[in-house]
């Protein structure tokens, strides 16, 4: 394929991510929002792609969006009739709202330009990023790895502990 | 490139040769070949799903159930899904009053792009897969998640309290019997060091047939193959974990307000991630496109059945195969309720998942 192609397909994706990234935020449905939000992910994940990093872009898949937006999905889908809210949400605080946005964005992207220091290998990347993926995490950054499977254990145990079926409290009723 | 180019290509027999020279074949200067690479699959998924998906499962069910099955409709009743078709494909298009316009229509097309984008990484044989990745086997097991966003959408767009409670069944389902698919999984990764779908059917190549197939070539393989099998079952909602659809308490699940070609497409879907689970087992546990007959001395009933076309006559018999012994089960057991579904889901499969996982890894470096 010529470069022409890869352009525009890149250029797809990118529209992709930032139109459905902005209905997001725009939609005033949150169930909506939250469908949006499955081609945002796609979209990045697609991105990842184009910087070579194919098992970043199945991770983004699985985790955004076979873990991150079902959850979301079945908190608005279960809560909305306990707490009798509209799924709708309102513009409110425009101006203060834009003023700290345009100052964040404006204040990140002066910071790219002025500081950011774009590295460029000078080797092109070979062979599979799996490999080198796996011998990383095993050996130099087998702390780090360690320490997140211990914090996902101790969420799962409090997750776990909380949804637990009390039986002490079901007998005093 | 053009024609004349392209015809030498079909004649060797290279490793996804027959793919990389359509993937360039473009008349014009339009990209006509990576169109049909993309309609291969979906020609595949369609012709099946028309004659051994619906009419084999109707004439299985049938005779398991001492029936006859569909006999009008040409010889043997072949015909009948072909005129089925042409009846959904008449019928009004029926958007309910009160569902939610937008999530009912995108439903079933989430649903269809999610079980068909796996695909694009099964190797047809060993001239031909879509696109070799080497993070094949994770793509094809994650991109599961993007069926169980179709199916919230259908079900809450639905707005009908079967369709979302069959939706949510269905979605808790998926998500909790992906982690001992996974794990399962992981140990045939384990056994072959890639996760890529090729190499999987390279290293599972040899002489003497299904010898070299890695449920053979370990001791503790067949505990991940069962595991997966099961989890598989579960994942694309077939009994005897089928209660997404319960037809005696649910209607028919998520799709319940469904009807015509939108319903047409939800069995598409199911049909094709059928498939796509048989074929995944058949890749990582039975050797994919590899023949399963050995040679016996002079006998080359290996080389013999080997080749491009040979390939994908096997990995299309393999899976077919399981997709046989999935309506052998739905005809035969009895559908589980929402809590056995979980214990065996979480006290039953994940536990023997990790077992399988940590025995693999013995077996893999002390023993090999």
């Amino acid at each position: 394929m010529s470069n022409v192609t890869y352009s525009i397909i890149f250029y797809l994706f990118a529209a992709i991510t930032v139109f459905s990234a902005a209905f997001v935020v725009f939609s005033r449905n949150v169930i909506y929002s939250a469908f949006s939000l499955l081609f945002t992910f796609f979209g990045v994940a697609a991105l990842y792609v184009y910087l070579s990093a194919d098992f970043i872009a199945v991770t983004q898949i699985i985790v955004y969006v076979g873990g991150i937006l079902v959850l979301l999905l079945f908190g608005v889908m279960f809560t909305n009739k306990i707490m009798m809210t509209k799924l709708r949400t309102d513009v409110i605080n425009m101006v203060p709202g834009l003023a700290i946005l345009a100052a964040v964005v404006g204040g990140l992207l002066t910071i790219f330009y002025t500081r950011a220091d774009w590295v460029t290998s000078a080797t092109q990347l070979q062979g599979s990023v799996v490999e080198s993926i796996g011998i990383e995490t095993m050996s130099r950054y087998v702390l780090p790895f360690e320490m997140a499977s211990i914090l996902l254990l101790l969420a799962l145990i409090g997750a776990a502990f909380l949804a637990r079926f009390d039986k002490a409290h079901n007998k005093e009723r | 490139m053009n024609l004349p180019n392209l015809v030498p290509m079909f004649m060797t027999m290279n490793l996804n040769s027959w793919s990389d020279a359509l993937a360039g074949w473009m008349p014009y200067g339009l990209p006509l070949g990576l169109v049909i690479i993309a309609a291969i699959p979906l020609v595949f998924i369609a012709l099946y799903a028309l004659t051994y998906g619906v009419y084999g499962e109707r004439k299985i069910s049938a005779f398991m159930q001492d029936r006859l099955g569909p006999m009008e409709v040409g010889k043997w009743g072949l015909l009948q899904t072909l005129a089925d078709i042409l009846k959904l494909l008449q019928k009004e298009d029926i958007v309910n009053r009160d569902a939610d316009r937008f999530l009912f229509v995108i439903g079933p097309g989430v649903l269809f792009v999610g079980s068909f984008l796996a695909f694009a990484v099964l190797p047809f044989g060993p001239a031909f897969i879509g696109a070799d990745l080497n993070v094949g086997l994770f793509y094809a097991m994650g991109i599961v998640a993007l069926e169980v966003v179709g199916i919230l959408a259908a079900g809450w767009g639905s707005n009908n309290k079967w369709a979302l409670y069959g939706a949510i069944r269905s979605v808790a389902q998926i998500v909790s019997y992906e982690i001992p698919a996974a794990i399962a999984l992981l140990c045939g990764a384990m056994m072959a060091g890639t996760l890529s779908m090729q190499q999987f059917n390279l290293l599972q190549q040899g002489e003497y047939g299904f010898l070299h197939f890695f449920l053979f070539q370990n001791p503790i393989a067949w505990l991940p193959f069962l595991i997966y099998f099961i989890a598989s079952l579960a994942e694309t909602n077939r009994a005897p974990f089928d209660i997404p659809e319960a037809e005696s308490e649910l209607v028919a699940g998520y799709f319940t307000e469904y009807s015509g070609m939108k319903f047409a497409v939800i069995f598409l879907a199911e049909y094709g991630s059928m498939f796509m689970v048989s074929a995944i087992i058949a890749v990582v546990f039975l050797g994919g496109w590899n023949s399963p007959l050995p040679n016996i001395g002079t006998v080359l009933l290996n080389d013999w059945t080997t080749g491009p076309v040979w390939g994908a006559f096997w990995i299309v018999m393999k899976g077919f195969f399981f997709i046989f012994i999935q309506m052998w089960l739905r005809w035969t057991l009895p559908r589980l309720r929402v809590d056995q579904l979980m214990y065996l889901c979480w006290k039953v499969l994940t536990p023997f998942a990790f077992i399988a996982f940590v025995l693999t890894a013995v077996w893999e470096i002390y023993m090999k």
